[in-house]
């Protein structure tokens, strides 16, 4: 029997760039950087004083200050993001397909910040000060939960945690939950925000980020020899996947079709992966496998590309690998040279742009990218974004754990 | 200085996101506030807060309504 075939309807961001897909992405193709000093608590004393920021919400635009203040941001991303998705989705929750609709929105590490707080409150005033709301504010899974009783989603609910693959995963999984039969749409996506002391602090220690805080801007600049580091960044990321005969009979907008999706492990070390990315290139093949097409059939490749001195040369390696000869003509950048590092929410708002770059035939650019690095030989679209013809492309996301998740997407063929 | 009542029903708006003349003694929190028994929860620990007291348990569950919340701070209140 044939998979059902799943297209993506809606979608929704809450980025440093923007609080919705279209600034977000006209910022994206004009090269513009979303990163600037982070002035939300005193960072004087931290390596790292950048971080990619949302501005200008205001979560009442999305619920009551009452049940606002129940959560912590990362919350209040999610649930606007997936606020916008399902309405460009133009789907109508009722009785007869509420059952069908599900969620399966994760985070790389949840509600930090409230977690934080809840120690200084316990510590200046005692076990008898902590809210109630504490777990079922700060929990991973809580977005779903929250966008499921906002919208009567009653289909499955599930909330995959897997570090900076999160995103990924979720639309992965959820896609493969509507071609199985699960649901016939699902909400699914990422959100983050762990710029918050212990959040910048911990990633601080690991030696992870970069610290070029006197020029924010040019922080992030994946490939580029002078790299030091990813930017971290807040927002969230949001998709409606269909079923395609649903999505088909109700005369939706089609923005694409997931072709195929393909997870692995490095099974190395915690933080870093193998120097020939050989992780990297078994999500990508398994992608392609699930979709039938061969390597030479992806026309861009919306990469990981964190801007670390390891991680960016072992994704390279792993696409010119893939690849062989295809890979002279590919486009590969990443975007988050501009947003930056949005960890959980990072592989649902990289989706969305390549789902943009399909409809609009353009590979965004790599900003920063000055001086290529020696080993690294692909087209990563330095600057400007580059017009091209695409009919197929890939989105890949790799975290902690050696954890790595590769979706394909591709415009809509009948 | 305002009232106990006042300051009781400015808490209670705060807490349960209502208006504050929708918030007659006679209210009770779940049935006419729409609060749950979290939102009870941290409403006591906010009236605590205000009123510089402490609510044992088993009196906080016993505060279902505005005019009960009234009746005990002026009863424990000094």
């Amino acid at each position: 029997m044939d998979k059902r075939r799943v297209v993506v309807t809606g979608m929704g961001i809450i980025s440093p760039l923007g609080n919705s897909v279209t600034e977000t992405w006209r910022n994206i193709l004009a090269g513009k950087s979303g990163i600037a000093a982070i002035d939300r608590f005193d960072v004087s004393e931290f390596a790292t004083r950048i971080g990619g920021a949302i501005k200008n919400f205001d979560i009442n635009d999305y619920m009551s200050a009452k049940e606002a203040k129940r959560f912590d941001p990362f919350i209040h991303y999610g649930v606007a993001a997936a606020e916008q998705a399902l309405q460009d989705s133009g789907i109508e929750v009722n009785d007869a397909n509420a059952h069908r609709i599900g969620t399966a929105i994760g985070s790389g590490i949840g509600g930090i910040g409230l977690i934080e707080n809840s120690r200084q409150i316990l510590n200046s005033g005692g076990p008898r000060k902590i809210s109630p709301f504490t777990v079922p504010g700060a929990i991973i899974n809580m977005i779903a939960g929250v966008v499921a009783i906002k919208h009567n989603l009653q289909g499955p609910s599930i909330a995959i945690a897997t570090a900076c693959t999160t995103g990924t995963h979720n639309i992965g999984m959820a896609a493969r939950m509507i071609a199985y039969g699960d649901a016939d749409a699902m909400l699914a996506g990422g959100a983050e925000m762990a710029t918050t002391p212990v959040g910048l602090g911990a990633f601080a220690a690991a030696r992870a980020m970069s610290t070029r805080n006197d020029d924010p801007e040019r922080a992030s600049r994946p490939w580029d020899k002078n790299r030091d580091g990813f930017v971290l960044g807040d927002g969230a990321g949001m998709l409606m996947l269909e079923e395609y005969e649903f999505a088909k009979r109700r005369g939706a907008h089609i923005h694409a079709e997931i072709l195929g999706f393909g997870m692995s492990c490095d099974a190395f070390h915690m933080t870093s992966p193998p120097e020939d990315g050989r992780g990297a290139r078994a999500a990508m093949q398994s992608a392609l496998d699930d979709a039938r097409l061969n390597a030479d059939q992806v026309d861009y490749i919306n990469a990981h590309g964190t801007s670390t001195p390891a991680g960016d040369v072992a994704e390279s390696r792993a696409i010119e690998s893939l690849l062989g000869p295809a890979a002279e003509k590919i486009a590969v950048s990443s975007t988050k040279s501009m947003v930056g590092h949005l960890l959980g929410a990072s592989g649902a708002v990289e989706a969305i742009f390549s789902i943009l770059a399909l409809r609009d035939q353009v590979a965004p650019p790599t900003i920063n990218l000055d001086d290529v690095e020696e080993g690294c030989n692909l087209n990563y679209v330095p600057h400007t974004a580059q017009p091209r013809k695409l009919q197929r492309v890939l989105s890949n996301s790799f975290g902690f754990g050696g954890t790595n998740g590769s979706l394909l997407f591709g415009q809509l063929s009948s | 200085m305002s009232s106990i009542e006042e300051r009781v029903k400015k808490i209670v708006a705060e807490q349960l996101g209502v208006k504050e003349e929708d918030v007659s003694e006679s209210a009770s929190f779940v049935e006419d506030l729409g609060a749950d028994s979290l939102d009870t929860v941290e409403l006591v620990m906010a009236l605590e807060e205000e009123f510089e007291t402490e609510i044992p348990d088993e009196e906080a569950e016993k505060i279902t309504t505005v005019r009960l919340a009234i009746d005990y701070i002026k009863a424990n209140l000094q």
